[in-house]
């Protein structure tokens, strides 16, 4: 059995554990308020974005429409763009997502498709490196600061570079979706060709200045951006929230254990004292 | 209709800006400037950098953009910008800081298309620094 002295040490160790897991916990419940506060702020835009694109979309379907609203015609190369957080300690965060990617990119390949990968956020990378990063298209970091447009219009600038010459057929992002402090769960969704919710009654009749094709040829590229953002945007919520929890447990899961480590060192000190006391009661009475 | 109003939404990417009904809202469209009223028909424009102006019940409510596009509708008009900052914020200063930029990338630009779009971007902010 341990000495008193080493449980001492090992009690002080989880202590000083249990106060990062506890400073990490209320730094990660402070910024998850103003991220989960942007990500619902950048989602009328996206809603906006959609709602004309889908306006649009009707009236120039057929062999006009752009390629990135029609697409090239086939879907047998595929990029996948994979957004996770850059850290860790966070639960099952980044791992739901790189689970859910993995997923994909596997069914890809079964189909015989050809797959390349962009992962966004260091852990995408890490958990997706070993088994291919010769298809790692690029990389990207998200950074320390919380992602905003000029973050985000390289890497879309990227993609669209390499879609308008002719790289890919469909591009797909994975991200997690920030239902709500509890729940994040990862969402696909197709970026390329863009979809569009169909339904919604007859749209109205519009008239465009400058023209279909000029406004379209604007948007459509935006939209991929404004896409790409809000997925970031919702994963650093999401990232904060599991991370609050996941910092949570650690902080109680050290207080139990620190709890079970002082009674096992006061039951050990007892027994000592107690033992003690025999030697010397037996002691006195051998006289 | 004379006070019927419109519905106006400003939304950037990071935010909405402004959710109001107005009388009167002037936009800078990629082909002029153009006031919407309720009862407009309706139109998807693209915009320039400039100003909107919001007017309601004879108060003007002014708000600087840099680019995006506006669907309007009978009774409703969505503005999504690529950046917008009401003018109060707005310091004269950051303007002229943009105005050198964007010149510098009109010196800069390797093809006719992003030299006529970064002189759009320079005489539209021009236009807007003459407003102040």
């Amino acid at each position: 059995m341990a000495s008193v002295k080493e449980m001492r040490t090992r009690i002080g160790s989880v202590k000083s554990t249990q106060k990062i897991t506890k400073a990490l916990q209320m730094v990660a419940a402070a910024k998850l308020r103003r991220a989960q506060h942007a990500a619902e702020a950048a989602r009328p835009y996206a809603r906006g974005m959609q709602n004309v694109i889908a306006n649009l979309a009707a009236g120039v379907a057929g062999p006009s429409a752009p390629l990135l609203l029609a697409g090239t015609g086939s879907d047998r190369r595929h990029l996948v763009i994979v957004a996770t957080s850059d850290r860790g300690l966070a639960g099952g965060f980044n791992s739901s997502i790189i689970r859910a990617a993995r997923e994909k990119i596997t069914a890809l390949l079964a189909e015989g498709k050809d797959v390349k990968i962009l992962p966004i956020g260091r852990k995408a990378r890490d958990g997706l490196r070993r088994a291919w990063s010769n298809r790692f298209l690029e990389s990207y970091e998200v950074g320390l600061k919380a992602p905003n447009l000029a973050l985000v219009k390289p890497i879309a600038q990227r993609v669209l570079d390499a879609y308008m010459a002719g790289e890919f057929d469909v591009v797909t992002l994975v991200h997690s979706a920030f239902k709500s402090v509890v729940t994040q769960t990862p969402r696909l969704v197709q970026l390329i060709p863009a979809q569009v919710e169909a339904g919604g009654g007859p749209a109205p009749f519009y008239e465009y200045e400058p023209d279909e094709d000029t406004i379209l040829t604007a948007l459509l590229p935006q939209n991929i951006r404004v896409q790409i953002l809000a997925a970031m945007l919702e994963n650093q919520a999401g990232f904060f929230a599991s991370q609050m929890t996941a910092m949570d447990n650690a902080t109680r899961n050290a207080g139990d254990l620190i709890k079970a480590l002082t009674i096992q060192m006061n039951r050990t000190r007892q027994a000592q004292i107690t033992k003690e006391l025999i030697e010397i009661i037996s002691g006195a009475a051998a006289v | 209709m004379a006070n019927t109003k419109i519905a106006f939404d400003l939304v950037s990417p990071e935010k909405l800006l402004l959710s109001a009904s107005a009388d009167m809202v002037t936009v800078p469209g990629t082909e002029g400037y153009m006031g919407v009223m309720a009862g407009h028909s309706p139109v998807v424009t693209t915009l320039r950098a400039g100003m909107i102006d919001v007017n309601t019940d004879g108060k003007d409510e002014r708000y600087f953009i840099r680019g995006g596009f506006a669907e309007i509708g009978p009774a409703k008009i969505t503005v999504l910008a690529e950046e917008a900052i009401p003018m109060t914020e707005l310091d004269i200063a950051v303007l002229d800081q943009r105005i050198k930029d964007a010149q510098e990338d009109e010196l800069a630009a390797e093809t006719d298309t992003d030299r006529l779009r970064a002189a759009q971007l320079v005489d539209d902010l021009k236009l807007v620094r003459a407003a102040f």
